[in-house]
C-alpha cells in the first residue's frame, strides 16, 4: 500500500471497513503482561455451533485463570486472547494475526470441521501449535492433517465405533436396516462415510441415506418417509442445532423406531429437555464421571459459571492444561519443542479412568470414549443430570488405539 | 403404495403450511400497511418463544400461549411510535438498515439474557399424543397449531373486512396521503397493526417453542422461509400469504419424498418460478405508492 501513491476506492473502502471492525472486535484480552505467555483462542460464538462455543469460552478461560492462580507457567502468567472464529475465511485472518500480530505461543480452539481446516493451514505455515478441540471431521487426521496441528476433540471414527459398540451389543447392526439423516456440510459427509464402513463391515444395511441442510426447522417430512421405510433403526448424523429440533420432533410423531446418532454434543440434549431425550448417544466426557479430575473440574466450573460443564467445555479446559503442562515439561514455549513432546506419547489426565495420550502419526489423542442413554426422569438430580453413562470404550484389557481411525483408513503424511 | 405415501406428504404439507402461517402472516401485515421490511421479525419470533417458555414454566402453557404474544405486541407499539414511525415516508433501505440492526441488537440481547445454548421446553401434556387417520399419523400438536393458524386468518380478515378500522386500513394501505386529508389519523392504526404483526409473531414463536430448539439464533433462522413464503403470496396479499404458506408446506413434503438433498432449496425454486411468471407473486395487489 504504502508503495502506490493512488488509494483506489475500494481498498480505502476496504482498510476503513477494516480498521472499523478491528475497534469493534477488539480482543478479548483477559490479563495483560509483560513477559505472558500468550494463549490465542478462536471458536464459533454465533450462528448453529455458537451454543457449543460459549462453552468452549467458559473452559478456556476457568483453565488459564486456574493457572495463573497457581503461579503461571515457568513462573511467566498466562495471557488468554479470544475471539470469535465466524467461518473458515474469519477464522483463517484471525489465527493470522494471532501468530504474526500478537504473537501467540499456541491456539486452542474451533469447533466446525471447515474452520479447523482453514487455522490449521495458518498454523501449520507460522510454525505454531493448535489443539483442535471440537472438530470431529476424520479428513483432519488424514489427508489434510498438519504436523502443528492436534486433536482432543475425538474423531468421526471414535464416535462411530463407540456407538457401533453398543449397538451391536444391542443387536442392532446386523442383517439390520438404518435410515440416517446426515448433516449436509463436510462434517455430515466424513461422518456418513465413516458410518457406511461400519455398516459394511459388520453386515448390515442402509434403508435411506437423507442429507439434510443445516437450516432445517421442521422435520416432519423426514419422519414421515422414516415410518413408510419402516427401518429398524433411525441414525442420526446431524449436528448442532439441528439435532435438538429433530429429537423434539421425533419424539412429537411417537414412531416406534429407536434411534442413535454418530455425532452429539451434550448442550444440545439439555436443549431437547427430559420429555423428548430418547437414543443412544456417544459422548467424549460428561459431567457425571467419577474420576477425581472430573469431579474437581465439574465443581470448579460450575462455582465459576453457575451450571456444569459439557464436552466442548471439557475440551478446551482440558487442551489448555495440556498446553500449560508440556511448557512446563519441557521448560520451554517454542512450538517445535512442544509437538516433539506430545509426539513422543506423552500422557495426560483427561478426567477418565485411563490417562489419554497423542498418536504420533496422526496427533489424535487415544482415550477412552462412552456412549449415553436418557435417564428416568425420576433419576435425575436437575435438569442436566440427564443421560446414564455406558462403561468406558475401550474395555481396561483393549488398547486405547482400537477406536481411532487406522493407518489404512486414514492416512497422514506430515509434510 | 406409493400414491398413499405422496398422499400423506401432500396433507402433511398443507399441516407444515400453517407453521409458515403463523411465521408470515405478521411479516406480510406490516410490510402492507407501513411498507417496513421487517427484517426483525424473526427477532420478535425468538422472544415471543423465549418469553413463552418463561411464562409457561411459571403458570402454565396456556398462560404463555396468551400473555406472550400480547406483551409483544406491547413492545410492537412502543417499536412503531419510537421507531417505525420516523421511517414510512423515507428510503426503504433505512427502515432495511434499521430493522436489520434491531435484529441483530435483539439476537444478541438474547444471548446475554438467556445464554446461546439452547433451552429445553416440550409439548404441553394435554397436547401429547398422535391421531390415527386410517394409516396416516397427526400429531395432536400440529393439528392445534393448524386451528390457531386457521383461527388467526378468520379473525384477522374479520379485522380487516368487516371494521370500521379495517376499512381505514385498507384505505391506508392504497393512499394513506388521501386518507390523511379525509381527516382520518392514520398514527394509531399503523401503532395497532405494528402490535399486531409482531405479536403474530410472538405467537409464532410460542407455538413453535415446543418443537424446535430455542436458542438466540432462532430467529434469523426462519426470517427468510417467513420472506420466501410472502414474496411467493404477493407483498401486501393477505389470502396470498395463506396460499403460498401451503403451497411451501406441500412442495418441500414432496421434494424431501423425491429428491431430499434439494428439499430446502425447493421453496427458493418455487419463488424464481413464480416470480419469473408473476413478477408480483400468486395474489399481489397493484401498489399506487411503490408503482411508477
Amino acid at each position: 500500500m504504502a508503495t502506490t501513491p493512488t488509494f483506489e476506492r475500494r481498498s480505502v473502502l476496504q482498510l476503513a471497513g477494516a480498521a472499523a471492525l478491528g475497534t469493534f472486535a477488539a480482543p478479548a484480552i483477559v490479563r495483560a503482561q509483560s513477559e505472558a505467555i500468550r494463549i490465542g483462542h478462536l471458536t464459533p460464538l454465533t450462528g448453529f455451533l455458537g451454543p457449543l462455543g460459549e462453552y468452549a469460552q467458559m473452559g478456556v478461560q476457568l483453565a488459564v485463570d486456574e493457572i495463573n492462580e497457581s503461579g503461571g507457567v515457568m513462573d511467566r502468567p498466562v495471557e488468554l486472547i479470544m475471539e470469535d472464529s465466524v467461518n473458515p475465511q474469519t477464522a483463517s485472518t484471525k489465527a493470522q494475526r494471532l501468530t504474526e500480530r500478537d504473537g501467540v505461543a499456541c491456539i486452542v480452539g474451533e469447533i466446525s470441521s471447515a474452520s479447523g481446516l482453514a487455522i490449521a493451514e495458518v498454523a501449520g505455515r507460522n510454525r505454531t501449535i493448535f489443539i483442535n478441540t471440537g472438530c470431529n471431521s476424520d479428513a483432519l487426521r488424514g489427508s489434510s492433517c498438519n504436523r502443528y496441528m492436534f486433536h482432543i476433540e475425538a474423531a468421526n471414527s471414535m464416535y462411530v465405533k463407540s456407538a457401533g459398540r453398543a449397538l451391536l451389543r444391542d443387536g442392532l447392526v446386523k442383517d439390520k436396516r438404518w435410515f440416517s439423516l446426515t448433516a449436509d456440510y463436510a462434517f455430515g459427509h466424513d461422518l456418513l462415510k465413516v458410518a457406511k464402513r461400519f455398516m459394511s463391515q459388520h453386515g448390515g444395511e442402509f434403508a435411506a441415506d437423507e442429507l439434510v441442510a443445516t437450516d432445517v426447522n421442521d422435520f416432519s417430512p423426514y419422519i414421515l418417509k422414516i415410518r413408510q421405510e419402516r427401518p429398524d433403526l433411525v441414525i442420526s448424523n446431524l449436528a448442532g442445532n439441528q439435532i435438538t429440533n429433530f429429537i423434539k420432533q421425533y419424539k412429537e410423531y411417537e414412531l416406534p423406531f429407536p434411534i442413535a446418532g454418530f455425532g452429539f454434543d451434550t448442550v444440545l440434549a439439555w436443549g431437547a429437555g427430559a420429555d423428548a431425550m430418547q437414543g443412544t448417544w456417544p459422548c467424549v466426557w460428561y459431567h457425571t464421571i467419577e474420576t477425581p479430575s472430573s469431579k474437581a473440574f465439574t465443581e470448579a466450573f460450575t462455582q465459576r459459571w453457575n451450571k456444569p460443564p459439557d464436552n466442548q467445555a471439557w475440551g478446551d479446559y482440558n487442551a489448555t492444561k495440556i498446553l500449560a503442562q508440556a511448557m512446563e515439561d519441557t521448560g520451554s514455549t517454542s512450538s517445535d519443542d512442544l509437538v516433539e513432546h506430545l509426539q513422543k506419547g506423552a500422557e495426560f489426565d483427561v478426567m477418565k479412568d485411563r490417562p489419554g495420550r497423542f498418536r504420533d502419526w496422526d496427533h489424535q489423542m487415544v482415550m477412552e470414549m462412552y456412549t449415553m442413554t436418557p435417564k428416568a426422569p425420576a433419576e435425575m438430580a436437575d435438569r442436566w443430570d440427564l443421560m446414564r453413562i455406558g462403561e468406558a470404550v475401550p474395555a481396561p484389557d483393549e488398547d486405547l488405539d482400537i477406536l481411532a481411525p487406522t493407518l489404512e483408513e486414514n492416512a497422514c503424511t506430515f509434510a | 403404495m406409493e400414491a398413499v405415501f405422496i398422499l400423506e406428504q401432500v396433507l402433511n404439507g398443507l399441516l407444515v403450511g400453517s407453521y409458515y402461517l403463523l411465521i408470515a402472516l405478521g411479516l406480510s401485515l406490516i410490510f402492507s400497511l407501513g411498507g417496513i421490511v421487517n427484517l426483525s421479525h424473526g427477532a420478535f419470533y425468538a422472544i415471543g418463544a423465549y418469553l413463552g417458555v418463561e411464562i409457561a414454566n411459571r403458570f402454565g402453557f396456556a398462560a404463555a400461549f396468551v400473555a406472550s404474544p400480547v406483551l409483544v405486541a406491547l413492545i410492537g407499539l412502543a417499536v412503531e411510535r419510537f421507531l417505525f414511525r420516523r421511517f414510512y415516508r423515507e428510503d426503504p433501505i433505512l427502515s432495511l438498515l434499521l430493522t436489520f440492526g434491531m435484529a441483530m441488537v435483539i439476537e444478541q440481547a438474547i444471548r446475554m439474557i438467556w445464554g446461546a445454548a439452547p433451552i429445553p421446553f416440550g409439548i404441553p401434556s394435554w397436547l401429547t399424543g398422535v391421531l390415527f387417520v386410517g394409516d396416516f399419523i397427526y400429531p395432536y400438536y400440529r393439528l392445534a397449531m393448524l386451528a390457531v393458524a386457521a383461527l388467526c386468518v378468520i379473525g384477522i380478515w374479520l379485522l380487516l373486512n368487516r371494521t370500521a378500522f379495517g376499512k381505514i386500513v385498507k384505505a391506508g394501505v392504497q393512499d394513506p396521503d388521501m386518507v390523511g386529508v379525509l381527516g382520518i389519523p392514520l398514527a394509531p392504526v399503523m401503532g395497532a397493526m405494528v402490535g399486531l404483526g409482531l405479536g403474530l409473531a410472538a405467537l409464532a414463536g410460542v407455538m413453535l417453542a415446543p418443537i424446535t430448539g430455542i436458542h438466540p439464533a432462532m430467529g434469523s433462522q426462519i426470517i427468510i422461509a417467513a420472506f420466501v413464503v410472502v414474496v411467493i403470496g404477493g407483498l401486501g396479499s393477505f389470502w396470498g400469504v395463506v396460499l403460498a404458506a401451503c403451497l411451501v408446506g406441500v412442495v418441500r413434503g414432496l421434494a424431501v419424498y423425491f429428491v431430499p438433498p434439494a428439499a430446502e432449496a425447493s421453496m427458493y425454486l418455487l419463488m424464481v418460478l413464480v416470480l419469473l411468471l408473476r413478477p408480483r407473486g400468486l395474489l399481489g395487489e397493484r401498489f399506487k405508492r411503490l408503482e411508477a
